[in-house]
């Protein structure tokens, strides 16, 4: 097992958790942690581990902090 | 020509007399409007090396066709003059109701001149227009002086108005509209407040012919459903407003914190988005047509009112090491009473803070107020301070270069041609400091917002680290703001519009027959023609750079640890892109294919 973070942000936030330290199986994809704790890859605009746009193919690191937003701007 | 009223209104404020002129319409074309069209005339009637707060100066209040036309965000306008901060062309945008109406009066463009003896303010009430005493407004806030206006004038007229801070010439001044949307940036409000200009009100009983209602439902029934769908215009910006991109800056670690000095805040999610929605938030604003709704209506203590953007949490909060969101919310209240632009006014109180730190500012200059990274005190106070020109105020009413040049420091000025850079990191996002090097009016975002392919993945993904392809998004995104800025509708539309759809509106307008590219060719000569501009005032090439510390002192920690701007990796090229010599001057040929 490895342990990680994840972030959520904006409409992400459900029940207003905006981030939990979660153990999970090595060899583990973001697509498939995305699974595992319910949300879906289409709401998710952007994908950052560790600050760096990330594939969802990318298999996890002890460590990494996985940050999800939907979409969103500004200026 | 549909799409245009074609009167300018020419006010000479020396004697005090006004004149109608006849909008040339094949010129118009040629430009658009908005700021296309004021930076042609500013090129026509001012000599670019005008000082800019003297009468010969001028200030052009630009409408564009969509400009109170039934299309999306169509209630946009444009300030155009000479900058006293930069010295260079200064056009700045603003929203809210007041721009469509000045279309609704008749008119398309104001063009002041001179400068009154006195202090008056304009009112035209469709034909009708008069200069009128301000005597009793002069010194009064943005919002006293709008209300005073509101009540002695017609019902529904619109107020734009300059506070204390374009009054005592402050060189970051904003013109305010609507009491809290501002033209902010290259200190515009300075040149209206050095002609004694303190308000326009304005009252418009007309609307602008349109050519064909079919085809103008057509059209809003396609753009409007593309604004809709799409994530950021549709959901995104409606829901946080601007000030979702706190968080997202943070993580990526490009928030810049404690004037440049870091890049990653570790008490962002205290001024980010997501708590000014779930704590501040009373309601959601739009401007004129708006479909997106991205202003914050919020309530702090027993105060409510119009809530800080993004770059305001950041101006206030990261960037001063604050993280105590009532603060920010009065300081930015403050700058809309004092009429002061928010980004350059939290970046200098940033930088006074470094020069205080390092020992540049004495104690006996702060007269008793705090100046300390994440103290939040007293920044609404040194706000007021700024804008009524008292004390150390005064100077850091200036901004942050001159601030720092007066102590001999302007390294700690984190500008680009003297305009206060915004809250984007730009060692963490190579394309936008590219944007920043080469900006028209400096150290400006919104003339090509490179942070959609960099960070938001839209309309495409880049990486953020990468510099080969920038300098083409680059020119490309620059090009296609000062179309939009020359239309009249709002840049967000740009989340979910491209160039082909610009010219559908424009075509279904005002009767053109535009394409896509056709509108990036414009763009490129507005582009081209502020170049010139800021070439004829002095502004040399040699000033598209970035501060030192971008360039050279590495972000410390966090996700962009390690990194600098590689401007030199594509200055060059982005001058080739443009067609320019590789001094970065446009060439003769480039000048007479834009028909320049």
């Amino acid at each position: 097992m490895i342990k990680i973070e994840v972030r959520y942000f904006a409409t992400l936030r459900i029940d207003d958790k905006k981030k939990e330290a979660l153990e999970v199986q090595e060899d583990t994809s973001v697509d498939t942690l995305l699974g595992q704790i319910g949300v879906n890859l289409e709401d998710v605009a952007i994908l950052l581990v560790n600050g760096i746009r990330t594939p969802p193919e990318y298999i996890l690191k002890d460590g990494d902090v996985v940050s999800l937003f939907p979409p969103v701007g500004g200026g | 020509m549909y799409g245009y009223n074609g009167k300018i209104l020419r006010v000479n404020l020396t004697d005090g007399s006004w004149k109608t002129e006849e909008l040339d319409l094949e010129m118009a074309k040629k430009f658009i409007g908005g700021r296309g069209l004021g930076t042609k005339m500013m090129m026509d009637e001012v000599d670019p090396k005008v000082d800019p707060l003297s009468p010969e100066n001028k200030l052009f209040v630009v409408t564009g066709p969509m400009t109170g036309n039934p299309v999306a965000t169509g209630g946009r306008y444009m300030v155009v003059t000479k900058s006293p901060l930069s010295n260079t062309i200064a056009s700045s945008n603003s929203g809210g109701k007041w721009g469509a109406e000045l279309k609704f009066s008749g008119w398309d463009i104001i063009a002041f001149e001179g400068k009154s003896e006195e202090p008056v303010y304009l009112s035209i009430d469709d034909d009708k227009v008069e200069l009128l005493s301000a005597a009793d407004l002069w010194g009064t806030t943005v919002s006293n002086t709008t209300k005073k206006l509101e009540e002695k004038h017609a019902d529904g007229c619109k107020v734009l108005a300059i506070g204390p801070g374009g009054e005592n010439l402050s060189h970051i001044a904003a013109i305010m509209n609507d009491e809290d949307r501002a033209a902010g940036r290259s200190g515009v409000g300075a040149v209206m407040g050095s002609k004694n200009l303190k308000a326009i009100v304005v009252k418009g009983s007309g609307k602008p012919d349109v050519p064909d209602q079919d085809r103008i439902k057509e059209l809003n029934k396609k753009q409007l459903a593309k604004i809709k769908e799409n994530g950021v215009t549709g959901e995104g910006l409606p829901t946080y407003g601007t000030a979702v991109l706190v968080n997202i800056l943070n993580e990526l670690g490009s928030l810049p914190t404690n004037n440049f000095q870091e890049a990653h805040f570790d008490k962002a999610e205290e001024i980010s988005g997501e708590t000014l929605a779930d704590k501040y938030l009373i309601k959601r604003t739009a401007c004129y047509r708006c479909p997106i709704g991205c202003g914050r209506y919020v309530k702090s203590g027993d105060w409510e009112g119009g809530g800080p953007e993004y770059e305001t949490l950041w101006s206030f909060g990261s960037d001063c090491g604050i993280s105590d969101m009532d603060s920010i919310i009065m300081a930015n209240y403050w700058c809309n009473e004092m009429g002061i632009d928010t980004i350059s006014a939290g970046a200098t109180i940033a930088a006074a803070i470094e020069l205080y730190q390092k020992g540049y500012i004495k104690d006996e200059e702060l007269d008793g107020l705090k100046l300390e990274f994440g103290n939040g005190t007293d920044i609404a106070e040194w706000v007021k301070r700024m804008g009524y020109g008292q004390g150390l105020g005064a100077k850091m009413a200036q901004g942050s270069y001159r601030l720092a040049d007066g102590y001999g420091v302007p390294e700690f000025s984190m500008t680009v041609k003297k305009l206060e850079m915004p809250a984007y990191d730009p060692r963490g996002i190579m394309g936008i400091g590219l944007n920043y090097a080469t900006s028209n009016r400096g150290g400006c975002h919104v003339r090509g917002y490179t942070i959609s392919p960099e960070v938001l993945g839209l309309p495409e993904q880049l990486d953020r680290f990468d510099t080969k392809a920038k300098p083409t998004w680059v020119k490309i995104f620059q090009d296609l703001t000062a179309a939009i800025d020359s239309l009249g509708v709002c840049l967000f539309t740009s989340f979910a519009l491209g160039a082909d759809d610009y010219a559908e509106m424009y075509n279904v307008i005002a009767g053109t027959d535009f394409t896509g590219n056709d509108i990036l060719a414009i763009g490129d000569r507005i582009y081209n023609i502020e170049k010139q501009f800021n070439l004829l005032a002095g502004v040399t090439p040699a000033e598209d750079t970035l501060p030192k510390r971008l360039l050279n002192d590495p972000i410390p920690e966090g996700p962009s640890e390690g990194w600098v701007n590689k401007l030199d990796e594509m200055l060059g090229e982005y001058y080739k892109e443009r067609g320019w010599g590789e001094d970065g001057i446009p060439t003769e040929a480039k000048l007479k294919e834009l028909g320049l």
